[in-house]
C-alpha cells in the first residue's frame, strides 16, 4: 500500500499559503531578514529555527502585522499583506509571554477575538466551550490567568490563538517557559490539536529537538538568511552546510582536499594515515576543500580494525556517559578528534574501552554528507 | 518578630516625634476650651461647632473640594494621554524634548508658575475666579499624573497590547480594554495625587483667583494673619482626619491584594 506523504512543498501546482518574496527587513543600518524568499503551505506547521537575532521572531511579526517589511512582499493565499494592520489580518499569534490578560477570567481571554468580531452569543459561548474542551481547560474558566499553573496559562493562550479558526497560527516560542517534562508532553498535545483543527502553525523557536519532534519542515536561520528548508529527516540526515550540521545535532567534520574515484564517490584526504572515502551527489572537482559531516552515532568504535570502507585507528581521550548513550572521544594521530557514540543497549556489561586504549573508528563509505561550504 | 535595638528605638521616636508632633499638637488643641489658642483651659468640642456655622469656612471648603475634583479629573485624562504618548509613541520627532518638557514644571518655583498663569489670564481677558484656579491647577498637577502613569506604562507588557490587536482589537478598543484596565490603579494614583496637590495648594491658587472665589488653604491663611483662632485647629484637625483615613484604607487595601494575589499564585501552581 502507498502510504499518502503530506509533502505539498514537492507538488508543482500547490500553492502556497505564505508566500515571501524577496523580503528584506532593516531596523536603521541592521538588516534584520536579507533578501528572503519562502513558501509555506497549507496544514504545515512549520518551524522557524536559529539562534537568537538570527532573525526568526522578526519574520513571524511581519506575519503576524507589527512589523513591514522593507523591501519585497508577503502574501496571504495569494492576497498582498503588506501595510494590513494586525487586527484585519486572518493570522493569530500565541506570544511567548502568553500575554494573558490579567483582569478577565480564562474564559473572557478566550472570547476576547469572538467579541471583537461580533460573534452572537451563543455561537460565542459554544465556542469558547468547545476551546476549552480542546485544551482541556474546562474546570478553569472562571479562574484568572493568576490563579492557574504556568502549563494552564501556556494551553490558555493557545486556545485564545485558536479561538477565531485563523488560517495561520503563530507561536513564539510556546514552549520555553514550561520545564522539559511538560515540554515533552506539550510538543504532541501540540501537534495533535494542530492535525485536528487542520490550522497552519508556524512556530519560531532555538531549541532543535522541539522543531524536529513537531515540524513538518524546518528553516534554519542565520543572520537574517534561510540556510536550509526541509523536513526534520532531511535537516539532520541531509544538511547541505557546515552551519546546519552543526547546528542540529552533534556532528564530526572532517576537512581536505577532495578527489574522485568513481561515479559519485570521492575520497578526502583529512591529513590521517588514508584518505577516507565518500559517495556525494553533490559534485567536487579534484583538489577542491570538501568538509565530510558524520553524526557520531553512524561511526563504530572497536579494539579491533574492523572491515569496513573507512578505518581510522586512534585512542580514547574522553568518555561521556549519558544513561542511554555513551559518547568516546577518540583522538587522532594528527590531533583531530572523533565522537563516536553507542547506545548502551545492556544494563549490566563490561564497559569495552576506557581512556587511553588504542581503538579503531570506522563508518560507510554513505555515513558521512560531502558539503563544499 | 526581630527586636529593635535600642539605637534603632530612639531614631524611630526622634523621627516621628519630629514629624508627627506638630500635628498631635494642633489635634490637642482644636478641644481645647479657651480662646487662647496656648493655654489649655479643659476639653469642649464647640470649636468644632462653630466651625460649623462658619459660613465663609464651609464657602471656602466648597470651592476647594468642586476645583481639586475638577481639576484632577482633567489633569488625569490629559496626563495619561501624554504618558502613553511619551512611553508608548515610539521614537518620534522631539520626543526627548517633550518628555523634557512635561517633566520641567515638577521643579519649576509655583511663584513662577502663578505669575506666568496670571499673565496669561489677563493677557487673554479671562475674568479670574472658579475657572481660573481650574486651569491653573490642571496645569501644574498634569505633569505629576503623567509621571506616576508613565511609570506603570514603563513596565507594562507590551505584548499585551498587541495580543489584544492581533485578536481583532483596534488601538483604541485595546487601550480601553487592555491597557487601561491594567493600568487603572496607577491612574486613579495620579488622580489621587493630582486630588491632593490641589486640595492644599495656596500659591499657584493665590495668583489665579480673583475676589470671587476663595480656597480653604487661601481663607486659612488669611485667618491666621489676623492670629491663629482654635477654629482653624478645628478644621485643620478635620483634614489631618480624612486624610489618615484615606491613607489607612489605601494601604490596608493594597496590602489585601497582594497578599490574595500571592496566596492564590502559590495554590495554583500546588494544584497542577
Amino acid at each position: 500500500m502507498v502510504e499518502t506523504v503530506f509533502a505539498p512543498w514537492e507538488d508543482p501546482n500547490a500553492s502556497p499559503l505564505i508566500s515571501f518574496k524577496n523580503v528584506t527587513k532593516r531596523f536603521g543600518t541592521f538588516v534584520a531578514i536579507d533578501d528572503l524568499t519562502l513558501d509555506i503551505y497549507e496544514q504545515e506547521f512549520f518551524a522557524l529555527l536559529g539562534p537568537s537575532g538570527c532573525g526568526k521572531t522578526t519574520m513571524m511579526r511581519m506575519l503576524a502585522g507589527f512589523e513591514n517589511p522593507s523591501e519585497g512582499s508577503m502574501s496571504l493565499s495569494g492576497q498582498d499583506i503588506a501595510g494590513i494592520p494586525p487586527n484585519k489580518r486572518a493570522v493569530n499569534m500565541m506570544f511567548q509571554s502568553y500575554a494573558l490578560f490579567p483582569h478577565l477570567s480564562v474564559w473572557e481571554n478566550i472570547a476576547f477575538g469572538l467579541r471583537r468580531d461580533g460573534v452572537a452569543k451563543d455561537a460565542l459561548s459554544a465556542r469558547v466551550d468547545e476551546m476549552l474542551k480542546l485544551t482541556r481547560l474546562e474546570k478553569f474558566a472562571r479562574r484568572k490567568p493568576h490563579q492557574i499553573s504556568g502549563g494552564q496559562r501556556q494551553r490558555v493562550a493557545l486556545a485564545r490563538s485558536l479561538a477565531k479558526a485563523p488560517k495561520l497560527l503563530l507561536l513564539d516560542e510556546p514552549l520555553g517557559a514550561l520545564d522539559k517534562k511538560l515540554r515533552q508532553d506539550t510538543q504532541f498535545e501540540l501537534m495533535d490539536i494542530q492535525e485536528k483543527t487542520g490550522t497552519t502553525f508556524v512556530i519560531v523557536t532555538h531549541d532543535q529537538e522541539e522543531a524536529m519532534t513537531v515540524a513538518s519542515r524546518v528553516a534554519v536561520m542565520d543572520e537574517g538568511r534561510i540556510v536550509q528548508v526541509a523536513t526534520p529527516q532531511k535537516i539532520y540526515e541531509a544538511p547541505d552546510s557546515i552551519y546546519v550540521a552543526d547546528f542540529i545535532g552533534d556532528v564530526n567534520i572532517l576537512t581536505g582536499p577532495v578527489k574522485a574515484t568513481g561515479a559519485e564517490t570521492y575520497t578526502l584526504d583529512f591529513g590521517g594515515a588514508a584518505p577516507v572515502v565518500a559517495t556525494s551527489e553533490r559534485p567536487f572537482s579534484d583538489g577542491q576543500t570538501g568538509h565530510l559531516a558524520i553524526r557520531p552515532e553512524k561511526i563504530g568504535i572497536h579494539a579491533e580494525r574492523p572491515d569496513a570502507p573507512n578505518t581510522v585507528q586512534g585512542k580514547v581521550l574522553d568518555i561521556a556517559y549519558l544513561g542511554n548513550l555513551s559518547t568516546y572521544y577518540v583522538e587522532l594521530p594528527n590531533a583531530q578528534i572523533i565522537k563516536a557514540q553507542t547506545a548502551n543497549t545492556q544494563r549490566i556489561s563490561r564497559r569495552a574501552f576506557t581512556w587511553e586504549d588504542p581503538v579503531w573508528v570506522s563508518w560507510s563509505a554513505t555515513a558521512g554528507v560531502l558539503l563544499d561550504q | 518578630m526581630n527586636r529593635l535595638s535600642p539605637f534603632n528605638v530612639v531614631s524611630l521616636t526622634f523621627g516621628f516625634a519630629f514629624l508627627y508632633l506638630p500635628m498631635l499638637i494642633l489635634v490637642i488643641y482644636s478641644f481645647n476650651k479657651s480662646k487662647l489658642v496656648t493655654v489649655w483651659a479643659g476639653f469642649s468640642t464647640k470649636w468644632y461647632g462653630e466651625l460649623l456655622r462658619n459660613e465663609a469656612f464651609l464657602d471656602a471648603a466648597w470651592v476647594t473640594l468642586k476645583v481639586a475634583i475638577i481639576s484632577s479629573s482633567i489633569a488625569t485624562v490629559l496626563g495619561t494621554m501624554a504618558a502613553y504618548t511619551l512611553v508608548r509613541g515610539g521614537r518620534f520627532f522631539g520626543r526627548t524634548l517633550f518628555s523634557g518638557m512635561i517633566y520641567a514644571p515638577l521643579v519649576m518655583p509655583e511663584v513662577i508658575t502663578g505669575l506666568s498663569l496670571l499673565l496669561l489670564f489677563i493677557g487673554i481677558g479671562m475674568d479670574r475666579g472658579v475657572m481660573t484656579i481650574v486651569l491653573a491647577h490642571t496645569t501644574f498637577s498634569m505633569c505629576f499624573v503623567s509621571v506616576v502613569v508613565s511609570s506603570r506604562l514603563a513596565t507594562f507588557d507590551k505584548s499585551l497590547e498587541e495580543a489584544a490587536l492581533d485578536l481583532g482589537a483596534s488601538p483604541l478598543q485595546a487601550f480601553r480594554l487592555v491597557t487601561l484596565p491594567i493600568i487603572a490603579p496607577a491612574v486613579v494614583a495620579g488622580w489621587l495625587l493630582a486630588f491632593t496637590l490641589s486640595l492644599d495648594d495656596l500659591v499657584i491658587a493665590s495668583f489665579a483667583t480673583g475676589p470671587s472665589a476663595t480656597t480653604l488653604p487661601m481663607k486659612i491663611w488669611s485667618s491666621v494673619r489676623l492670629g491663629v483662632s482654635p477654629e482653624i485647629n478645628a478644621l485643620s484637625s478635620i483634614l489631618i482626619g480624612l486624610v489618615s483615613i484615606g491613607v489607612i484604607c489605601a494601604s490596608l487595601a493594597s496590602k489585601r491584594h497582594t497578599l490574595r494575589i500571592q496566596r492564590e499564585e502559590r495554590e495554583a501552581e500546588r494544584a497542577v
